[in-house]
Order: structure tokens, then C-alpha cells, then sequence
């Protein structure tokens, strides 16, 4: 087949493209800048600035960062041990805890809230053994507890993938050169994991950034974060344009988030 | 040694975290009690009762539809998508993964509404919006994991298999395709995988009489899952356990 051809396969994804890639995001951004009656306005954009929105802005930006550098710190060592276990089937044991991702999301959730609860599992064993009660449902420690647990898998991925790449002999060669273990870590691990955490950072903090049904499963109503405000805006209040111009500033701060990254990751060779 | 136990605890301990509440949703739909989380004696009545539920029974078809739909037509789309576009020249290919980026970057609570924006102009949600949304979702997976594929199969071993006289058509079954079918397997897994654990973009893209397995749970909470779905939930779990364990060792096939 002919190169030009050829080309003309991607033809039912450009199709896709421009009708439910392009004209949605198109969509948002007519409700985000026109009132209901269709007359272009900034109110809605503003309206970040608002107690509730900049609150709840706030909020998720914390939750985030905080859930991703938990589930960082929680991998960076996983994955340096699965990565060295030897073991005849390392494949298998990696799959072991990528498994949990195969229950259904919503029920993981759940089973947290199951597990956290006032007459909870966790609070019947210490019970149990007569230890005081923990209340955290319904708390920011709640959400985070079940963002880490949702998103863990795709911080330690990324980086365990950058691990396996990282062959025997250098590490060899460098012990052999005299270079003491925080050494072999700093000069050649961590600068070859870079690309794996930036990955890492970027698959985690999106998603707990814009998370909306942990925050309503695990923090009862009573956490309220930037998704919350959007979905409650579409689902309740009908209130399409504000919620539209919440969202366009999600996707703002989304882009902005990831470049930051990015221009990170472009530096970081260089030192 | 003192490092290898330490490293030994941190494993066990990670594996305790993420295993825990499995454990709980499996012991759940063992517990022969309805609504508390005490437990009240051994029983398999939510493994027959889950069949017998129907809009339990009607929201796990409707999931499996969309998975299974959604599933082979993104790999479909997707896979000529990337034949088009490993021919393509620079500027070309660049618009193309730019445009594929857009639902991988975004939140999905942005792409479930932006998506519904569009549709409530055009049809009513259903059925077929969902599944709309889930392929477009899905095409990206298939794409990452086709296209690098394609680039690196050698295009002269296919051109000396037309010099050699086969048709275009049986040269791409016993020259390309071999060597790309473990990618588009992978995008096909993957798309399964997406679609059967999402609930953001399904949640904005639904509208009223259609409910998935997710979306079913999450208007549940309110009033108190049944622990039918608890049974039905540990069977899928295990049926995924199960292919992807056949997966895993099928003979001749490394696993990594």
C-alpha cells in the first residue's frame, strides 16, 4: 500500500477527533464565557475567586499534593525492592500488587468506607484488643487515605519500569570504582528513575486533583473539593455555566501543572 | 540480613494496605447478614440471589455490552488509526498525538461533561452515549500502545514479501500482523480495563435509565449496598484473576 494511501486509515479517528474530542472541549468553553442567554460574559471565570470556589481550589490542590508525595514516597522503596527480589517469576510478583486495581473503583472506595466507619471493621478489632476508636471518615485524611490507595499503582509503575532499565554492571562498575551505596543511589538510581517519578507525579496528581467521588464516598458532604463544586453545579443546581467555567479552570490548571513538570524533567538531565 | 527482613516487612506491610479491603468485600459476600458489618455466620444466598436480581443482572449486562463493545471498537479504530498515522510525516503525526493527548490529560470529571455538553444537544443520554464516550477514552490506550509498535517493524520485510509476489492483503497477515498482534492484544486489554473500572465519564454521560455496575454502586451508598453486589463484584474479580493468570502463563511467552 501507498504511503498517502496509508494515510487515509486514520480517517474514521479523525472523524472521532473532531466530533468527540474537539467540538466537547469546544462545548465547555462556550458555557464557560456566555451567560444563560447565550451573551458572552467573564463572570463565570471569576467566579474562582469566590469563597467557596477558592476554597475548595485550595483544598484539592492540598489533598494532591499531599496524595502525591505519600504515594512517592510509599512506591520510590517498593519498587527499588521489587525490582532487586530475585525471584524465579518477578513478573508475578509485581502483578500481585498491581491486582487490586482490578477491583471495580468504586467498590475499593467502599470497602474503605466499610473499613473506616464509626461501627467499622477497623474500629470493631481495636475494640476488640481495647484500644481507643479512630474517627476519621468523613475527614481530608479519609480522602487521602483512599486517593493513595486508588492511585499507588500508578506511581509505582512508572517508576518501577525506569528501575528494571537500570542495568546490573553499571551499579557494578561504580561499586567497583569505590562509590559507597548513597552514592550509587544519588549519581546513578535516582537520576535514571527521573523520567519514571515525573510520570509517576503527573498520573497521580491529575486524577486527585480532579478526583469527585472519593471526596463524596470517603468525606460524607463534609469535603468539599473542586470536583465536588463542578459536579454538584451539572447534577443539582443545573447551573451549567458556572459549572462549565469551573471546569475550564480545572483544565487550566491542569495544563499548567503538567508544563510545570515538563520543564522540570527537561532540566534535570543537564545537572 | 537486617536489610533483607526490613525490606520483607515493608512488602508484607504495602501488601496488607492493598489487600485489606479485599479481604473485606470478599468476607462481606460470605456474611449472612443484610446491612451491618458485623458478622453474622457463613451463607452463599448473595451468590444465587445476584443472578436472580434484576436490575442487578440488567446492570451487569449493560457494563459487559459496553466493555466488550467499546472495547473492539476502539481497538478497531485505533489500530487503523495508527497505520495511517506511522505513515504520516512530522507534522502530521504531531497534530494526531496531540489531539490523542487531550483525553488522556484530562480530567475525566472535565471530559464526562464536555462530552455531555455536546450530546444533550443532539440525542438523549443512554445507552449509546456511554458507549461513545467510553470508545473515545479508550482509542488513546490503543494508539500508545500500537503505534510504537509499528514504527519499529521493518517496512522492507513486507515489501520484499510483494516482490516475492504475495497480495498486500497476505502480506500484512503473515508479516505485520505477527508482529504487531501482542500490542493491539494490549490495547485491547487495556480498553477493557478502562472502561469496565470507569465511573467519572459514564456517571456525566448516562442520563437516567442506564446504570453500570459503577454507577449503580455509587447511588447505592446512600441507601446501603446490597450485598448481592459484593457476591458479583468477588466473581468478576476472580474471573479477571483467572484470564489474566492464563495470560500470564501461556506457554512460550515471557512474562514481564
Amino acid at each position: 500500500m501507498s504511503k498517502l494511501k496509508q494515510q487515509f486509515l486514520a480517517g474514521p479517528y479523525l472523524l472521532w477527533i473532531v466530533g468527540f474530542i474537539l467540538l466537547p472541549v469546544l462545548m465547555i468553553l462556550y458555557y464557560a464565557f456566555t451567560n444563560a442567554d447565550g451573551i458572552f460574559t467573564l463572570e463565570y471565570i471569576f467566579a474562582i475567586g469566590s469563597e467557596t470556589n477558592r476554597k475548595a481550589i485550595g483544598l484539592s490542590l492540598q489533598l494532591g499534593i499531599i496524595c502525591t508525595i505519600i504515594c512517592l514516597l510509599l512506591s520510590y522503596p517498593l519498587a527499588m525492592i521489587l525490582s532487586r527480589i530475585q525471584f524465579k517469576n518477578q513478573g508475578f510478583v509485581v502483578f500481585i500488587f498491581m491486582l487490586p486495581m482490578w477491583m471495580n473503583f468504586m467498590l475499593r472506595i467502599l470497602a474503605w468506607k466499610l473499613l473506616l466507619s464509626k461501627n467499622g471493621v477497623i474500629n470493631t478489632l481495636l475494640e476488640g484488643i481495647g484500644m481507643p476508636e479512630i474517627s476519621i471518615i468523613n475527614t481530608p485524611v479519609a480522602v487521602v487515605l483512599g486517593m493513595v490507595y486508588d492511585f499507588l499503582p500508578f506511581m509505582l509503575l512508572p517508576i518501577y519500569n525506569s528501575m528494571t532499565r537500570i542495568r546490573k554492571d553499571w551499579i557494578e562498575a561504580a561499586q567497583d570504582l569505590g562509590a559507597n551505596n548513597v552514592t550509587i543511589f544519588f549519581k546513578i538510581i535516582l537520576p535514571l528513575t527521573v523520567s519514571g517519578i515525573i510520570s509517576g507525579i503527573v498520573m497521580v496528581f491529575v486524577p486527585s486533583l480532579t478526583s469527585f467521588a472519593i471526596s463524596q464516598v470517603l468525606g460524607g458532604g463534609q469535603v468539599l473539593l473542586i470536583g465536588n463544586v463542578i459536579e454538584q453545579d451539572f447534577m443539582q443546581g443545573m447551573q451549567w455555566n458556572a459549572g462549565s467555567g469551573l471546569s475550564f479552570v480545572l483544565m487550566i490548571f491542569v495544563i499548567a501543572s503538567m508544563a510545570l513538570v515538563n520543564l522540570f524533567d527537561k532540566e534535570e538531565p543537564v545537572k | 540480613m537486617i536489610k533483607k527482613g526490613i525490606s520483607r516487612l515493608y512488602l508484607f506491610l504495602i501488601f496488607a494496605f492493598l489487600y485489606l479491603p479485599i479481604i473485606v468485600l470478599i468476607a462481606l459476600s460470605f456474611n449472612n447478614s443484610r446491612t451491618k458489618v458485623k458478622w453474622g455466620g457463613f451463607t452463599f444466598q448473595w451468590y444465587l440471589g445476584c443472578f436472580q436480581n434484576e436490575a442487578i443482572m440488567s446492570a451487569f449486562m449493560t457494563t459487559l455490552q459496553i466493555t466488550f463493545l467499546s472495547a473492539i471498537i476502539s481497538t478497531l479504530i485505533g489500530t487503523l488509526a495508527a497505520f495511517g498515522i506511522a505513515s504520516m510525516k512530522k507534522k502530521g503525526q504531531a497534530v494526531y498525538l496531540g489531539a490523542t493527548n487531550i483525553p488522556m490529560l484530562n480530567a475525566d470529571i472535565v471530559t464526562g461533561i464536555s462530552m455531555m455538553l455536546l450530546f444533550v444537544k443532539f440525542m438523549d443520554l443512554g445507552f449509546v452515549t456511554v458507549l461513545i464516550a467510553h470508545i473515545t477514552f479508550s482509542i488513546p490506550y490503543v494508539i500508545l500502545n500500537v503505534l510504537p509498535k509499528l514504527k519499529a517493524v521493518n517496512r522492507s520485510t513486507y515489501e520484499a514479501a510483494l516482490d516475492l509476489g504475495a497480495s498486500p492483503s497476505y502480506a500484512f497477515y503473515k508479516v505485520t500482523w505477527p508482529e504487531i498482534r501482542p500490542a493491539v492484544f494490549s490495547g485491547f486489554m487495556m480498553a477493557v480495563t478502562m472502561s469496565l473500572d470507569d465511573f467519572s465519564i459514564t456517571y456525566f454521560t448516562k442520563g437516567a435509565g442506564v446504570n453500570t455496575l459503577s454507577t449503580m454502586l455509587y447511588t447505592e451508598l446512600r441507601k446501603g449496598v446490597k450485598p448481592e453486589l459484593y457476591a458479583l463484584s468477588t466473581i468478576l474479580f476472580f474471573a479477571v484473576l483467572l484470564i489474566l493468570l492464563a495470560g500470564n502463563v501461556r506457554p512460550g511467552r515471557k512474562p514481564n
